[in-house]
């Protein structure tokens, strides 16, 4: 048997800590881009298009990301192509952003007044010039402080990456968990490690809030 | 692609299901409430308490939003025992549910205390009103009724975060889904079925919370 | 004995000092009217009777008890107080406002707290608005409601802080009217107010306040015919 010290337990979190950032990181990004294109759908004038896409949204808001992870990991296995844990995640994650993000970045596009669409409207823009020069550099000012805020988010979902066998940081944690029972002090470091994580962007996102609310 | 969706397959486990959704709106509701409580009085300490404890509140809220639920869940299932709390699988789930949704109300709440304008605390006090009779009947409602959409949609996100409490093998919905999987190898239709149960039982939800906002903040 | 004594009293904000030794004795049944420029100290010195506002030195009695040593809820439920803004509690009906300190604080029966705030009501004109929330009524029957829920507590001087001040000038006279009935039936009073009017006319004591200090005082007719200082001279012709 293999003597565990903490300092052994530790270098192992921290390692699988790496593919934790990773996928928060990846699926950050490719959820946000998709997002930005369910957004486009939602605030668009085909009604079909706002439909599609606020159901979209209701889907992914509705239902634990959990469900959407089995759904993934099991669905794809069905046509017959072997989908492996870290692909699944990372789609799984990318749905569930974007839906989110998406909610968030219109929040923030319809607290943009009516009078800039109007304004923009005469000066004869397409409706993606209008977004594009107009709506969406105003939008994006408010929109920083809870982007940030839901990558919080995104990190702490990642977790569940470990149930399909993804091995970040909780699945490193139940392993070393099952080789060394010493829980108390594996989930305590895994809980740190998380809040070291996150705990910054809370911070940034609560500070970028309230300078905005200042500036207002 | 060769593969029939199949979802007669699911009919003989129905009552599993059915079960597993029972669980979890029983879990919701009962966190949820103990839940609100917590937050409430981590809402007081946070706003009205001694210094000490309003520190102590908001380093409790801090770890929990800064860390995952599952992570919670297992710190309180695997952790504790091994300090000498033990405790069963749907008590662990309760444990970790009130804990989670503690912190994020009383956050949620805490800012609604904030948005109550000095001078009805003025009026109260002028009133003779003590600290915590201004609080109960005067802070709180109106705290509630300012935050009541915010702490609606939290309530139902932690019921979608409980489909976690599975893998401490607490029945919910969740791993009646994964038994029925086990049994019939049909898993992509009970996952779907599940997840379509848990999406009616959020939008459910968020009609129920509506009504009993109108209901307790009539003309608000 | 003067009902509501104050001694020399002084108070500060950090280094500005916003009263600067103010002594006025009010009797039983008075109403004083506090007037001044905004900044004079008259708000703060109303805040400082009722405990809302701590003084560094001085003395304030009211009834003979002493502010800062008698306890601040014993001391509040002998001392009503209505405030520019209203502060209605937005989530209780009319009713229910006037009904809570008596039921909290006072312990009454509910039903007995009901009669009292229906009657409450009905002496400020609002009968018919038991059941209204604040949101459905105008800033007129708002504060006409905030004068019954002070009066609720039977209070022994109600202290007016600009109770007209945030009144669209044709909802004034509604309120006035109220506290005018309530001087009638010698209840005392300290109003601080921009209503030279009234406070000529319903006032029975005058007290300027120029500067963190009491410039002038003495009976409402007196003074405005005669004004002692240029201050208060240029302040009564600047008033209207």
């Amino acid at each position: 048997m293999i003597e565990f010290s903490f300092a052994i337990i530790l270098e192992n979190l921290l390692l699988a800590t790496r593919w934790t950032i990773l996928l928060s990181l990846i699926a950050f990004v490719s959820g946000g881009l998709v997002g930005l294109l369910v957004l486009f759908g939602r605030v668009s004038k085909h009604e079909v298009l706002r439909l599609l896409t606020a159901g979209y949204i209701e889907f992914f808001q509705g239902t634990p990301l959990l469900m959407q992870l089995f759904l993934l990991f099991f669905g794809i296995a069905l046509f017959g192509v072997e989908v492996s844990p870290w692909v699944a995640a990372w789609l799984a994650l990318t749905f569930w952003t974007s839906a989110f993000l998406s909610e968030i970045w219109r929040g923030c596009v319809e607290s943009v007044p009516r009078g800039q669409w109007e304004a923009s409207g005469t000066l004869a823009m397409t409706y993606l010039e209008q977004m594009r020069y107009v709506i969406l550099p105003q939008a994006m000012r408010i929109a920083v402080a809870p982007t940030v805020g839901f990558s919080v988010q995104v990190i702490k979902g990642t977790a569940l990456a470990s149930i399909i066998g993804f091995v970040e940081l909780t699945k490193a944690g139940t392993m070393l968990n099952n080789a060394t029972f010493r829980p108390f002090l594996v989930y305590s470091l895994v809980a740190l490690i998380y809040f070291c994580l996150c705990f910054p962007l809370s911070w940034c996102s609560k500070r970028l809030e309230a300078r905005l609310n200042v500036a207002r | 692609m060769t593969y029939q969706m199949s979802f007669g397959d699911l009919l003989p486990y129905w009552d599993v299901l059915a079960r597993g959704l029972l669980y979890t709106i029983i879990l919701t509701v009962v966190s949820t409430v103990t839940g609100l409580a917590v937050g409430t009085a981590g809402a007081w300490a946070r706003s009205f308490g001694p210094k000490w404890a309003g520190y102590a509140v908001g380093a409790y809220v801090e770890l929990i939003r800064n860390t995952p639920f599952i992570v919670q869940l297992f710190f309180v299932f695997f952790g504790l025992p091994a300090i000498g709390v033990k405790m069963t699988e749907s008590e662990a789930a309760f444990l970790a549910m009130v804990i989670n949704l503690g912190a994020y109300s009383t956050e949620i709440i805490r800012a609604g205390i904030q948005a109550v304008p000095k001078g009805h605390l003025e009026a109260a006090a002028s009133l003779a009103m003590s600290r915590l009779e201004t609080f109960r009947y005067v802070v709180l409602k109106q705290a509630f009724m300012k935050v009541y959409p915010a702490l609606s949609s939290q309530i139902v996100i932690v019921m979608l975060g409980s489909a976690v409490v599975s893998q401490i093998s607490a029945e919910d919905l969740t791993y009646a889904a994964n038994f029925v999987q086990s049994r019939n190898f049909r898993a992509f239709e009970v996952y779907l079925v599940a997840a379509l149960l848990y999406l009616l039982l959020a939008i459910a939800m968020r009609a129920l919370l509506r009504g009993i906002g109108r209901a307790l903040f009539p003309k608000a | 004995m003067s009902l509501v004594d104050i001694q020399d009293v002084r108070k500060s904000f950090g280094p500005l000092e916003v009263l600067k030794g103010v002594s006025i004795e009010i009797g039983r049944g008075d109403v004083a009217a506090i007037i001044g420029r905004s900044g004079s100290g008259k708000s703060t010195l109303l805040r400082c009777i009722n405990g809302l506002e701590e003084f560094q030195s001085g003395a304030i009695s009211v009834d003979g008890m002493m502010v800062g040593k008698t306890d601040l809820r014993t001391l509040r439920r002998h001392v009503g107080m209505v405030f520019q803004q209203f502060n209605l509690f937005p989530h209780l009906t009319a009713g229910e406002n006037v009904m809570l300190a008596p039921t909290v604080v006072a312990k009454l029966q509910k039903g007995e707290a009901r009669d009292r705030a229906a009657a409450l009501l009905e002496k400020v004109g609002l009968a018919g608005k038991f059941d209204a929330y604040p949101s459905q009524l105008s800033g007129g029957q708002q504060q006409r409601v905030a004068i019954a829920r002070a009066l609720a507590m039977e209070p022994t001087v109600l202290l007016c802080d600009e109770i007209t001040s945030a009144l669209d000038p044709e909802l004034v006279n509604e309120v006035l009217r109220v506290v005018e009935q309530l001087a009638s039936e010698g209840m005392t009073l300290i109003l601080v107010t921009h209503e030279m009017r009234f406070a000529r006319d319903v006032g029975t004591k005058l007290i300027f306040m120029h500067q963190g200090r009491v410039h002038e005082e003495g009976a409402p007719k007196t003074l405005f015919a005669h004004p002692q200082t240029p201050e208060l001279a240029q302040f009564v012709t600047g008033a209207h």
